[in-house]
């Protein structure tokens, strides 16, 4: 007792209290890829959070300068790969802008149905390993079951199941399958009862709720101020999304809603909040689907492709709403068959920021609840 | 929702003493200039005033203008010396539904700009990449570390234009 | 009588107890953790709309001996700051927790491990061992993860066993005996005696004891889901949070070990709260032995129905592994010390005040 030095002893009731540093190694079930967290610790409270990215450096940007660009959209797909469709979409928008190359009708319609389908697949793996990380392990695998049907739906479009490589920059790499419209029709039938077997297997559950709710409240200005974006602001009680407020595509001639956090089973911006909205989101992207094949024009999808792709120098900043948030390309040409530089703002990358923020005063179970809630792709943050 | 000229005008009264340049003639947009020290004061009138209420930074990304002169150094090998670095910033308001670009350039053998990170939280990490990337130093940053790359990574800064790996690192042979 | 025959077998009193409570053991428990371990892939799997074991023998029957000739021929892996001693003994001790208690359960009539008239007070004195066996093991792994799991699987087990202690009580206040043997023979007769719906009384005591039996039913369910720490009270060995918890270090016979006595577990506790409400090993409508008159099938059709019984709460306790999700710790303990622990107390005052009037 009398070997205690004056440092330990600062707490008021006099207790020598010490924090504790917890690594969430790189290697982790829960931590969605190679992500490290350093976790403080006072108890069971965590003090604070350092999350230390950088194990998937891949270096795209880096890449992109040595390629042509349609070289480049084999990369753009491997950087968000739960999300291809979108990548491509995004950086495939802005070189067209700077080409000033309008595309057909009907290779408009195909990417929205592309898009959207996408989204429903990204989201279903976000809900599933959602589950699997608050201990449910069922639903994980009922939605994986429908995520094959998507898949499968994408393979005969284009080859690949993961990585398409199939929006070209002025129209795609092939037409739609022959079986395509009536396969997904069939789809939609089926996986809109499979909504509402999620709902009552995990969202409504009350084991779930208590684990999700009042967990990570997210308040609407250090939402902004952060950057967030996409389903982590919408949860927050904010209707913004890009579709609507900046749309690309045709995206204006439909007609679907844009769900938002209303803090049904807790405060408005808490964890269960963000799942739920991805929830919602998945039944409007039915909505687009339906009323897109119901109104797909015919056309040559290859009609606008040009031969020589040599934007004039310039700069353009094309952005897309990823089912993460905002995924914008910031590309600069400078005349040549390169680009001069492609920059990424990947939606993951600036939300991982808010860890810190959240977690405070949170349990360390609770680390894992709220990561799990903001969806993160590695890939995407560590920009390929 | 403002255009981008009438905000220029705002800024231009409001900043009388400051050298603003307003560019329009490179596609696709047009864009202010601002010099590098000045754009925290910028970037705060732009966040605080009333009438434009840009509470979103939605980028911010650095760039290599390769614009100095071609030499060659001791080794025999081509580098650049002069030209400028530019950091270009997207700023947008969700409430008033305006964007605008902001870019910043400053010298590429000493590239400092001041650091935005108290208006926008969201600049931090941005930030911490184009240090890494390109070597650009951030005053006032909190924590100005490497991001991406190993944080004891000496042999330079990755995305310039005249960037080569080395050799070895901490005895593990670089080229593949 | 099995203890008359081996007794004039060997011709030693003593030898021939022991060999009569081990009994259980090896011809019921150890194929049965073997079989439980198959099921329960089984069972996942078809709730997850998939096929489980399929190529291991028909169907993948043999998957489970394929598992355990994998485990048998690990490494065995002891880290270097380990502490030798604990980390050896834990594994013993939380499989010897669990599989010693099977000596005073009745499987049927005519035979019983371990004639005691303590019989549910030597089974939960001997689930306390795996209390002691999980703090060594998480102790002596040197692991900051395990020393987690291991706390919380202790604070967890501890917690529980109160609410599964008061229910217990309610009922040996009711029967007025703690042999299980006496308690399965008193609900004898239609399953209209078992002790769920309210015993072998006359019909006023038994109306005003159903829903307080049932009560204590769900109550004792829960608890002893949470002292074999199955989901949704799994935080000890949460996969997804601190990598399997306190069992991570372990490899190869010494892990199987743990596994097996996790089954094993789930067996014994569903085998106390079949006995304890569910009738033991009575048959709900009568025995096909006393109808035609064979009065030495009797016995083989009791063991047949705890059989069923036990295996069923067990697949329950399958059932509902794989649909719910987990607590958080802080939970947990509310839901142990704010709820259960209140209600089956005020269910053993009102369960008391029904016997006595």
């Amino acid at each position: 007792m009398s070997f205690e030095s004056k440092e330990n002893i600062e707490n008021k009731s006099g207790v020598r209290t010490e924090e504790m540093v917890l690594n969430m190694g790189p290697q982790h079930p829960s931590t969605h890829g190679v992500l490290r967290l350093e976790i403080t610790l006072e108890g069971e409270l965590i003090t604070k959070i350092t999350p230390h990215i950088g194990y998937l450096h891949r270096c795209f940007e880096k890449h992109a300068e040595a390629m042509t660009y349609p070289q480049v959209i084999p990369y753009t797909d491997r950087m968000d790969y739960l999300a291809s469709m979108y990548n491509e979409i995004g950086y495939v928008i802005g070189v067209e802008k700077l080409l000033k190359i309008e595309v057909p009708e009907r290779v408009e319609y195909i990417r929205v149905i592309m898009g959207e389908l996408q989204r429903i697949a990204s989201h279903l793996v976000a809900l599933g390993t959602y589950g699997v990380d608050i201990g449910a392990f069922t639903p994980f695998l009922y939605c994986f079951r429908d995520r094959e049907k998507i898949l499968h739906l994408f393979e005969i479009t284009c080859g690949a199941r993961l990585l398409y490589n199939y929006i070209w920059i002025g129209g795609l790499s092939h037409d739609l399958h022959p079986d395509f419209v009536r396969l997904t029709r069939e789809f939609i039938k089926d996986f809109k009862p499979n909504i509402k077997e999620l709902n009552n297997l995990l969202s409504y559950n009350k084991i779930f709720i208590d684990r999700t709710a009042n967990v990570g409240i997210l308040p609407v200005d250090t939402a902004i101020n952060y950057g967030v974006t996409g389903p982590n602001l919408r949860a927050s009680g904010i209707n913004w999304d890009l579709r609507k407020d900046d749309p690309y595509s045709v995206y204006h001639k439909f007609d679907y809603e844009i769900p938002v956090g209303e803090g049904k089973a807790g405060t408005v911006g808490d964890s269960w909040d963000r799942y739920y909205v991805r929830v919602c989101e998945m039944e409007e992207s039915l909505k687009i689907i339906e009323q897109a094949l119901d109104t797909l024009p015919d056309g040559d999808i290859a009609s606008a492709i040009p031969k020589r792709i040599k934007p004039p120098a310039g700069m353009i900043y094309s952005r897309v709403e990823n089912p993460r948030g905002e995924l914008g390309y910031f590309i600069i040409s400078d005349g040549t068959i390169n680009p001069f530089r492609v920059k990424v703002r990947a939606p993951s990358f600036v939300s991982l920021q808010i860890m810190d923020e959240l977690c405070r005063g949170h349990l360390v179970a609770d680390v894992i609840t709220i990561l799990g809630s903001i969806d993160i792709v590695l890939g995407e943050i560590d920009r390929e | 929702m403002k255009k981008p000229e009438e905000i220029f005008q705002i800024l231009k009264k409001k900043f009388d003493k400051t050298e603003l340049i307003f560019k329009t003639d490179i596609p696709v947009e047009p864009f202010i200039i601002v010099p590098a020290l000045e754009i925290d004061k910028v970037c705060k009138f732009l966040y605080e005033d009333s009438e434009l209420e840009f509470d979103s930074l939605v980028n911010l990304s650095g760039v290599d203008d390769f614009n100095g002169e071609k030499a060659k150094d001791d080794s025999g090998k081509e580098t650049m010396k002069g030209g400028t670095i530019s950091v270009y910033y997207h700023l947008e308001s969700i409430k008033l539904k305006h964007k605008i670009l902001i870019k910043v350039s400053t010298d590429r053998d000493k590239p400092e700009v001041a650091s935005v990170v108290e208006i926008w939280r969201s600049a931090d990490w941005h930030e911490r990449e184009a240090y890494d990337m390109f070597g650009i130093k951030f005053i006032n940053h909190p924590d100005l570390n490497r991001i991406l790359m190993p944080y004891d990574w000496d042999a330079g800064y990755p995305l310039r234009k005249d960037y080569e790996n080395p050799e070895f690192y901490q005895g593990m042979k670089v080229p593949y | 009588m099995i203890y008359d025959v081996i007794n004039n077998l060997t011709g030693s009193p003593v030898l021939s107890a022991v060999i009569v409570a081990m009994l259980p053991l090896f011809l019921f428990i150890l194929p049965f953790a073997l079989v439980a371990v198959y099921l329960e892939r089984k069972v996942s799997a078809h709730m997850q709309d998939r096929l489980g074991p399929m190529r291991v023998g028909y169907h993948g029957v043999l998957q489970t001996i394929a598992d355990i000739i994998k485990l048998i021929q690990k490494e065995d892996i002891i880290a270097k700051d380990n502490d030798k001693l604990l980390f050896n003994i834990a594994p013993v001790l939380v499989f010897v927790g669990s599989y010693a208690a099977f000596a005073a359960i009745p499987f049927t009539s005519i035979f019983i491990g371990a004639q005691i008239d303590l019989g549910i007070f030597l089974i939960i004195a001997v689930t306390g061992l795996v209390v002691a066996g999980i703090l060594m093991a998480g102790w002596a792994s040197n692991n900051k993860y395990s020393l987690l799991g291991a706390m919380r699987a202790v604070a967890q087990i501890i917690s529980y066993e109160i609410p599964t202690i008061l229910v217990v009580l309610s009922l040996v206040m009711m029967t007025g005996s703690m042999n299980l043997y006496t308690l399965s023979e008193m609900q004898t007769g239609y399953f209209w005696n078992w002790n769920l719906f309210g015993g072998n009384y006359d019909i006023l005591q038994k109306l005003l004891l159903i829903p307080f039996m049932l009560i204590g039913f769900i109550i004792i369910y829960i608890s002893t889901l949470a002292e074999v720490n199955r989901t949704p009270f799994d935080i000890p060995e949460a996969e997804s949070e601190l990598v399997s918890g306190f069992h991570t270090e372990y490899s190869g016979m010494k892990f199987a070990m743990f596994f097996l006595a996790e089954y094993a577990n789930m067996f014994a506790v569903s085998a106390i709260v079949a006995a304890l409400f569910l009738g033991g090993y009575q048959s709900p409508f009568g025995y096909l032995g006393n109808l035609i008159g064979a009065e030495w099938l009797v016995p083989i059709e009791q063991f047949l129905w705890f059989t069923i019984k036990g295996v069923g709460l067990v697949l329950v306790q399958m059932w509902l592994r794989w649909t719910l999700p987990r607590l958080r710790v802080d939970q947990l303990m509310t839901v142990s010390w704010k709820y259960l622990i209140p209600i089956s107390f005020v269910n053993l005052i009102i369960i008391g005040l029904i016997t006595i009037l």
